[in-house]
C-alpha cells in the first residue's frame, strides 16, 4: 500500500492537470469511450458512468493559466472562472472532451454554454436546467427529462443506452464514493491534524477527473491510513468555509486559511462531489427517478437552489453545530452573484443567532494571501481569547 | 507660399504637436508634459514644434554640407540641445524669481535661511544641468522642465539639514506650478545666437581625446572635425539664420486630438478622436499597417485599419485603468523610482513574477507583499510589465486579433520592457508578423491629426458640419 | 419631456395609466386588493389580473428611483447592510428603498406584498432577490415559477408541460388561496385575447423604424413605449387603446417624413442608424440619450425592449391554449434566449432595419445580459461586417456612469462610422 504522502501527491497532480491527461488515457484505451466535461456545482455523474462515459469536472484554470483570450470574452466585472474555462477550451486543453455540461448555477455559466455553442466546442453542449420546483411529479419529472437529454447526446456518440442494472451499479459506486468522502470529513472533524484541508481537497478533487472505481480505491486507502493517529494537534479554532462552491480558490489559499489558525472542518469547495446527502436508492427499477428524488429530497443547500422552504442560513447553522465549529468563513469568488447575494441573508441571520463569521473575496488566480491570512488569523485569535475569558467576567 | 499643417495630441500625461508640409512630411515635433492648464501645454508643444520646424528647414538648407561634412552634422545636433538649454534657462530664471516670492510669503521665521538654502541649491544644480545640456545632449532625452529640476532639486534637499526639508519641498511645490503654466515667449533668432555662443565656448574648450576603442570611430571623426571647423559652420549658418527665423511657418489648418481634446482651445470642428488619428498616423508611417496598438496614459486602444488607414474597428480598455500607461506611473511611485527607470530595471529580470491583480488599487498591496516575500525587484517589475501587455493582448483579441502589419504607438513604446513583452506575446499568439515600433511612436496621434488637417477630410463632427456650412457662404 | 408642446396624447394616456396603478397600490387595503410583487421578464400579468391582484415591479421602482436621483442613497443603505458592491444594483436599490420606508416613484407608499410571484425567467438574480425579500416579508407567500432556459434554442413540449404543471399545481392553487378568488379560465382567455392585440400593435410600432428617417427611437423612447405592455397592462383594453393611439401618432410622423422626438424636440437629421444591445443607464438617462441625438444617431432596434417578451418572430399569446401560452411567453423573453438566438435576433434587426452600426452597452449589474456580449459582438461584426461599438455603464448605480469616458468612446465610434460612410460613398461614385 502507498503511503499517505504519495497518495496525496498523486491526487494533487491529477487535480491540477490542465490537460486532463488521465481522462485522455482512459479514453484511448477503448474506441467507444466518451468523456463528458461538467462545470460546477453539481452534476449526476452516475448517468455518464452508466452510459460508458467518464465525467470530468472542469473547475477553471486556477492560478496556473495565463488569461488573454478569456479577457477578450469577459468584462472586468465578471468573475474569473469563465475566462479560464474559455481560455482552456480555445487553447485546446480539452480537445478530447466530447461534450460539455453547464449546470444551472448562475447567468454567467449559463451564458458560457452559449459561447461554447457559438464556438462549436465539443460534440455537444448542454445547459442542464436543474429544477427549481421540488415536487417529484413536476420538478422531478423535468429533471429526469434533462438527464434523458444528456443520455441522448451520449448515445449519439457511442450508441449506448444504459440499462437499469448499469445505472444502479453506477449509483452504488458513487454512493460508496460519497460515504468515504464523508468518513474523511468525519475523521477530520475530530482529528483535524491527521490530514490537512488541502490534502482533503486534493483527494476529493482528484475524484472529479478519474474513473470512480479508481477514486474509490484511493479513498479506501486514505480512510484506512487516517484511522491511525498521525500528526500533532495544534491550537486552532474550527471553522466552516462557505461560498466557494464554483470558482475554486488556489491551493495556496486553501492552505493559508488553515495555517492562519483555523482548522476547516467543513467546506463547500467541492460541493458537487458531496451534494447528495446519504445514499441514492440503488435498488429500484427506475434509477433516474431515484437520482431525481435524491436531488429533490436530500441535496445539500446551495446558493443556486431556491431555498425558501428550507432556508440555507438554518442549514449552515446546523452544519456549524454538528461539526462543533467555532465560526464560519464566507469565502466568495469576486463578482460571484449567487455567493455575494446570499451574504446579507447569512450574515443577518448569524448576527441574530450569535454565530461568529468573517468574509473575504478571492479569485482563482490570486496567489498572494497576506491580507486574507491576517484577517483569518485575527478571527482565530479573537475566538480563542473569547473562549479563554471566564463566562462570568 | 509653403503651407503647413498642425496636429496636437493632448494626452493625459504628455502633449504632443506635429507640423507637416504639403507632402505629409514631418518637419516639426514638440512635446511637453500635460499640466493643469491644458492651453499652456498645447501652446508649448506647438511652439516647440515650430522651433523644431525651423531647425528642420535650416538643416534642409544645409543638406549638402550635412551629408558630406561631419562637422555640420555634429553641430546641428549639438545646437538643438543647447537651444533647449537656452529655453530651459529662461524658465529657470523665472523659477528662481518665483522661489523668492514664494518664500517671501511664507510664515516661517527662518525665511532668510530657507532662501539662502534655495539659492545654494540653485547654484549647484544650474551648472549641472547646463553641463548635461551642452555636453551630454540632455535635450534629446525628452525630459520636461519640471522633471529635470525636480530630480536634482530633491537630491540636494535630501542633503540639506532636516528642519529645512519641509519648507524646501513646499517652496518647490508652490513655485513650480506657476512657472510651468507660464507662457514664455522666446525670440528664435536671439536664442539661436545665444546657443551658438555657448557652442563656441564648448568647442573652444575641447581637447584631443585619446581613442580608447570604447566609442565608435565616427565619434572621434565628428569630434575632431567640429573642433577644427566649427567657425566655418557658424559662418554658413549665419548666412541662413535670418531668413529661417523670419520665415512665416504658416499653419493652414490644424486638428486637435487626445484625451483632453475637448479642452483644447480649438474650434470644435477641428477636434478629432484619437483613435482615428493614431490609426491614420501609424498608417502614414507604415502603409501596410492593419492593426495598431496604442497604450496611452488613460486609455489603451486596439485598432484595426483598412488599406487607406481608416478605422474599421477599435476597442478600448474598460473602466479599469489596468493596462494603461498610468498604471506604470503608479508602479513607479510604488517603487519610488522614475518612469524612465522602470523599463531598464525590468530588463534585468531573470524571470517574471506572476502578478494577479492588474488592478491599480490592489497591485500596490501585492507588490509590497512580493517584496516582503523576497521577490527581486526586477522580476516583479517584469511581471508588472507583462501583466499590462497581457491586458492589451486581450483588447487586441477583442478587436479581432493581429493582422499583418502590426504597429505599436504611444509613449510607453519607449519603454524597452514594454516593447519586449509586446513583441513576445504578439509573436506567441499570432506568429511572425511585421512589427513596427518607431521612435516617433509617441507622435503618431499628433501626426494623424496633422494629416487629417491637411486633407480636411471629415474633420468636423457630424453636428458641426451644418454650422460650418452656415458660416461659409 | 422637456418641451411641453411635444407632449403627445399617448404620453398623457401612459401617465394616467401609471398614476392610476400607483394610486390603486397606495389604496390596496381599502380597495380590498391583494398585492403581487413580480418581475418584468416572464411577468404573468394576465394571470395576476385574473385573480384581481395589483402588480408591483421592483425593477421599475429601482429604475424610477434612479431617474429621480435617489438610487445612490438607497444603494449605499443596502451596502451598509452587507450587500456587496459587485452585485445587481436593482436589488440593492430596491432593498435600500424598502429600508427607507418603501416610498414609490409617485411619492406614495408601496404596500407590502401578499404574494412574491417569482417568475424565474432569464435572470438568476431574481431568485436571490425574492429570497432576500421573503426574509423581510415573512408573511408573504412566495410562488416560484421556474422557466426553463431555451438552452437548445427551442421550447420543447417537455419544457412547456413542466411550466403548465407548475401553473396548475402550484401557482393557481396558491393564488386562489391568497386571494380567495376561484380561477376563472374564461377571464384569463379574455385577457389573453387583448394581450395578443397589444402585441400585434407594439410589433408594428417597433417595425416602423424601417422607414427613413425612422419616426421613433427604439431604445431611448422605446423604453417608454414598452411601459404599458410590461407593467401590468398587457391584457387590458387600456393597453390596446394606448398602442393604437401611439401607432396613429407614429404613422402621422411617417407621413410627414419626421424623425423621432427627443427631450429637445424633434431630431432634425438622421445620420446614423444603430441597433443597441443591453439595458440603458438610468441614472444619467437624459445625458446618455443626448450624446446620441446630438450626433444624429437614432436607435432602430434594441434588445432591451424585448426583455418583457419577444414578438419579432410572430409569437402571440394564444387564448385557446391559455396556460401553454403563458408558459411559452415566459420562455420567449429575451434574456431567456440562448446566446446564438440572441445573435440571430440582433442580426435580423441590423439587416431588416438597415442599421449602420451595432452598439453594446455593457451593464455591470446584469450578467444575464452582459456575460457573453463580447463574443456576440465579435460574431456580429465578423458575419455582417458592421461597425461595432462598446461602452460600459450600470443600471442604477451612478458610480458606474462615467460621462466623459462614454462620450469619448461614442465620439470615436461615430467618427469611425462617418469615415466609413464617406468611404463607401466615394467607392460608389467611382
Amino acid at each position: 500500500m502507498k503511503d499517505l504522502k504519495t497518495i496525496i501527491e498523486e491526487c494533487k497532480d491529477l487535480s491540477f492537470d490542465l490537460n486532463f491527461t488521465r481522462a485522455k488515457e482512459w479514453k484511448e484505451e477503448k474506441p467507444d469511450r466518451v468523456v463528458v466535461g461538467y462545470m460546477p456545482i453539481y452534476f449526476p455523474r452516475e448517468i455518464i458512468h452508466a452510459a460508458g462515459g467518464l465525467p470530468v469536472g472542469i473547475f477553471g484554470g486556477g492560478d496556473r493559466k495565463q488569461i488573454i483570450k478569456g479577457d477578450a470574452y469577459y468584462q472586468s466585472y465578471i468573475c474569473h472562472i469563465p475566462r479560464s474555462i474559455i481560455e482552456l477550451a480555445l487553447d485546446k486543453h480539452m480537445e478530447h472532451i466530447d461534450g460539455f455540461i453547464f449546470p444551472s448555477i448562475c447567468d454567467v455559466i449559463r451564458n458560457l454554454s452559449g459561447i461554447f455553442k457559438q464556438q462549436k466546442l465539443g460534440k455537444f453542449v448542454k445547459y442542464m436546467d436543474f429544477p427549481q420546483n421540488f415536487l417529484p411529479q413536476i420538478g422531478g419529472v423535468f429533471y429526469q427529462q434533462e438527464m434523458q437529454h444528456v443520455l441522448k447526446y451520449i448515445k449519439e456518440i457511442n450508441g449506448k443506452v444504459p440499462t437499469t442494472e448499469e445505472l444502479n451499479h453506477s449509483i452504488d459506486l458513487y454512493n460508496k464514493n460519497r460515504q468515504m468522502i464523508e468518513y474523511i470529513y468525519d475523521v477530520r472533524q475530530e482529528f483535524p491534524w491527521r490530514l490537512s484541508i488541502e490534502d482533503v481537497y486534493c483527494i476529493v478533487r482528484a475524484g472529479t477527473v478519474i474513473p470512480v472505481e479508481e477514486h474509490n480505491e484511493i479513498l479506501e486507502q486514505v480512510c484506512e491510513l487516517i484511522k491511525e493517529e498521525i500528526g500533532t494537534p495544534q491550537d486552532k479554532i474550527k471553522v466552516v468555509i462557505s461560498g466557494a462552491f464554483c470558482e475554486q480558490p488556489s491551493l495556496g489559499l486553501i492552505k493559508a486559511v488553515e495555517e492562519s489558525g483555523c482548522y476547516v472542518v467543513d467546506d463547500d469547495y467541492m460541493l458537487g462531489s458531496r451534494m447528495i446527502l446519504g445514499d441514492i436508492d440503488a435498488t429500484t427499477e427506475k434509477p433516474l427517478e431515484s437520482i431525481a428524488l435524491s436531488y429533490i429530497n436530500q441535496s445539500q443547500y446551495s446558493s443556486s437552489i431556491y431555498d425558501v422552504h428550507n432556508p440555507k442560513e438554518n442549514r449552515l447553522a446546523k452544519i456549524v453545530k454538528d461539526r462543533g465549529a467555532d465560526g464560519v468563513i464566507f469565502a466568495s469568488a469576486s463578482f460571484c452573484d449567487p455567493s455575494l447575494l446570499d451574504a446579507p441573508i447569512f450574515q443577518n441571520a448569524f448576527d441574530a443567532m450569535g454565530i461568529r463569521y468573517i468574509a473575504f473575496q478571492f479569485s482563482e488566480n490570486i496567489n498572494q494571501y497576506k491580507v486574507i491570512k491576517e484577517q483569518v488569523g485575527t478571527f482565530s485569535d479573537s475566538i480563542k481569547l473569547w473562549e479563554d475569558e471566564p463566562i462570568n467576567a | 507660399m509653403e503651407k503647413y499643417y498642425l496636429g496636437i495630441d493632448l494626452g493625459s500625461t504628455t502633449s504632443k504637436a506635429v507640423i507637416i508640409n504639403q507632402k505629409d512630411e514631418i518637419i516639426g515635433r514638440g512635446i511637453t508634459n500635460t499640466r493643469a492648464n491644458y492651453k499652456v501645454a498645447a501652446d508649448i508643444a506647438r511652439e516647440e514644434a515650430v522651433y523644431d520646424a525651423r531647425f528642420t528647414l535650416l538643416s534642409q538648407k544645409l543638406q549638402e554640407e550635412i551629408n558630406t561634412k561631419p562637422e555640420f552634422k555634429k553641430y546641428m545636433e549639438d545646437i538643438r540641445s543647447v537651444f533647449q538649454y537656452r529655453q530651459f534657462k529662461r524658465r529657470m530664471d523665472s523659477l528662481e524669481k518665483t522661489f523668492r516670492e514664494t518664500v517671501d510669503g511664507f510664515k516661517y521665521d527662518n525665511k532668510a535661511e530657507i532662501l539662502a538654502e534655495i539659492n545654494k541649491i540653485i547654484e549647484i544644480i544650474r551648472p549641472q544641468i547646463r553641463h548635461e545640456f551642452v555636453n551630454e545632449n540632455l535635450g534629446s532625452k525628452n525630459q520636461f522642465f519640471r522633471d529635470i529640476v525636480c530630480e536634482r532639486y530633491n537630491n540636494e534637499v535630501e542633503k540639506a539639514s532636516k528642519p529645512l526639508f519641509e519648507p524646501l519641498m513646499l517652496a518647490f511645490d508652490k513655485s513650480i506650478n506657476p512657472v510651468e503654466n507660464e507662457m514664455v515667449q522666446f525670440n528664435f533668432k536671439e536664442l539661436v545666437h545665444e546657443s551658438m555662443k555657448n557652442l563656441e565656448e564648448k568647442y573652444e574648450g575641447l581637447v584631443d581625446e585619446q581613442e580608447d576603442g570604447s566609442k565608435e570611430d565616427w565619434y572621434y571623426a565628428e569630434l575632431n572635425a567640429v573642433k577644427d571647423n566649427y567657425k566655418n559652420v557658424e559662418y554658413t549658418l549665419r548666412q541662413h539664420i535670418d531668413e529661417i527665423a523670419d520665415q512665416d511657418i504658416h499653419i493652414a489648418t490644424m486638428v486637435g486630438t487626445g484625451y483632453g481634446r475637448a479642452l483644447l482651445p480649438f474650434p470644435e470642428n477641428c477636434i478629432k478622436s484619437e483613435i482615428l488619428c493614431h490609426a491614420f498616423g501609424a498608417h502614414a508611417l507604415f502603409p501596410n499597417t492593419r492593426t495598431v496598438l496604442d497604450i496611452g496614459g488613460q486609455d489603451t486602444k486596439a485598432i484595426q485599419v483598412d488599406s487607406h488607414g481608416l478605422v474599421t474597428s477599435f476597442h478600448m480598455n474598460d473602466r479599469c485603468a489596468a493596462g494603461c500607461g498610468r498604471y506604470l506611473g503608479y508602479i513607479a511611485d510604488e517603487f519610488g523610482i522614475s518612469l524612465n527607470e522602470l523599463g531598464p530595471e525590468a530588463m534585468k529580470a531573470d524571470k517574471e513574477t506572476t502578478i494577479c491583480s492588474t488592478c491599480t488599487v490592489f497591485a500596490g498591496a501585492e507588490v509590497k507583499e512580493l517584496l516582503h516575500n523576497g521577490e527581486k525587484r526586477p522580476n516583479i517589475l517584469a511581471g508588472l510589465h507583462k501583466a499590462i501587455i497581457q491586458r492589451a493582448m486581450s483588447l487586441i483579441a477583442r478587436s479581432g486579433g493581429v493582422r499583418n502589419e502590426f504597429t505599436f504607438t504611444g509613449g510607453v513604446a519607449r519603454n524597452q520592457a514594454v516593447v519586449k513583452y509586446v513583441t513576445q506575446m504578439v509573436t506567441d499568439a499570432y506568429g511572425e508578423v511585421t512589427m513596427n515600433i518607431h521612435t516617433d511612436s509617441i507622435f503618431m496621434g499628433a501626426l494623424g491629426g496633422a494629416m487629417f488637417a491637411r486633407r480636411n477630410l471629415n474633420v468636423d463632427l457630424p453636428t458641426q458640419q451644418k454650422k460650418m456650412k452656415k458660416v461659409t457662404p | 419631456m422637456a418641451k411641453e408642446a411635444q407632449k403627445e396624447k399617448s404620453m398623457i394616456l401612459q401617465k394616467e395609466m401609471i398614476e392610476g396603478l400607483f394610486n390603486d397600490l397606495a389604496n390596496a387595503k381599502e380597495l380590498g386588493k391583494k398585492v403581487c410583487y413580480t418581475f418584468i421578464p416572464g411577468n404573468l400579468s394576465e394571470l395576476i389580473r385574473t385573480f384581481d391582484m395589483l402588480p408591483v415591479y421592483p425593477e421599475i421602482n429601482a429604475l424610477q428611483s434612479a431617474m429621480r436621483k435617489k438610487s445612490a442613497a438607497y444603494i449605499k443603505e443596502a451596502e451598509r447592510n452587507a450587500h456587496s458592491e459587485d452585485v445587481c444594483t436593482y436589488v440593492k436599490c430596491d432593498v435600500g428603498m424598502m429600508m427607507k420606508g418603501n416610498i414609490g416613484p409617485t411619492g406614495q407608499k408601496i404596500p407590502e406584498p401578499d404574494v412574491l410571484l417569482l417568475s424565474y425567467t432569464g435572470c438568476f438574480t431574481f431568485l436571490k432577490w425574492f429570497e432576500t425579500l421573503k426574509r423581510e416579508y415573512p408573511k408573504a407567500k412566495v410562488i416560484m415559477v421556474h422557466t426553463p432556459y431555451q438552452e437548445n434554442a427551442e421550447m420543447t413540449p417537455e419544457m412547456t408541460q413542466y411550466m403548465v404543471k407548475q401553473f396548475q399545481e402550484e401557482v393557481i392553487p396558491q393564488m386562489e388561496e391568497v386571494t380567495g378568488i376561484k380561477y376563472d379560465e374564461e377571464k384569463l382567455k379574455a385577457h389573453l385575447r387583448l394581450s395578443a392585440k397589444a402585441e400585434d400593435l407594439i410589433t408594428e410600432i417597433f417595425d416602423t423604424t424601417k422607414h427613413k428617417p425612422s419616426p421613433i427611437d427604439a431604445y431611448f423612447a422605446g423604453v417608454y413605449y414598452i411601459g404599458p405592455i410590461n407593467i401590468g397592462f398587457r391584457g387590458t383594453q387600456k393597453a390596446v387603446d394606448y398602442y393604437e393611439e401611439l401607432l396613429k401618432e407614429i404613422n402621422i410622423r411617417i407621413e410627414k417624413g419626421q424623425g423621432p422626438i427627443t427631450p429637445e424636440g424633434e431630431m432634425k437629421e438622421e445620420k446614423y442608424r444603430l441597433v443597441v444591445e443591453g439595458p440603458p443607464n438610468w441614472t444619467s438617462f437624459r445625458e446618455f440619450w443626448k450624446i446620441f441625438y446630438d450626433m444624429g444617431a437614432v436607435i432602430v432596434a434594441s434588445s432591451y425592449t424585448k426583455v418583457g417578451g419577444v414578438y419579432d418572430y410572430g409569437w402571440r399569446h394564444d387564448p385557446d391554449r391559455p396556460l401553454e401560452a403563458l408558459a411559452e411567453y415566459c420562455m420567449n423573453c429575451y434574456t431567456n434566449l440562448n446566446i446564438p438566438q440572441r445573435i440571430d435576433l440582433l442580426k435580423k434587426c441590423i439587416t431588416e432595419y438597415d442599421a449602420d452600426g451595432y452598439m453594446t452597452n455593457s451593464i455591470k449589474s446584469c450578467n444575464s445580459f452582459s456575460a457573453g456580449q463580447l463574443g456576440m459582438m465579435r460574431e456580429i461584426e465578423d458575419s455582417l461586417e458592421v461597425p461595432v461599438g462598446f461602452i460600459e455603464s450600470d443600471l442604477v448605480d451612478p458610480r458606474y456612469f462615467s460621462y466623459s469616458n462614454i462620450k469619448n468612446r461614442l465620439e470615436s465610434f461615430f467618427q469611425m462610422l462617418e469615415q466609413r460612410k464617406s468611404m463607401e460613398k466615394e467607392t460608389e461614385s467611382v
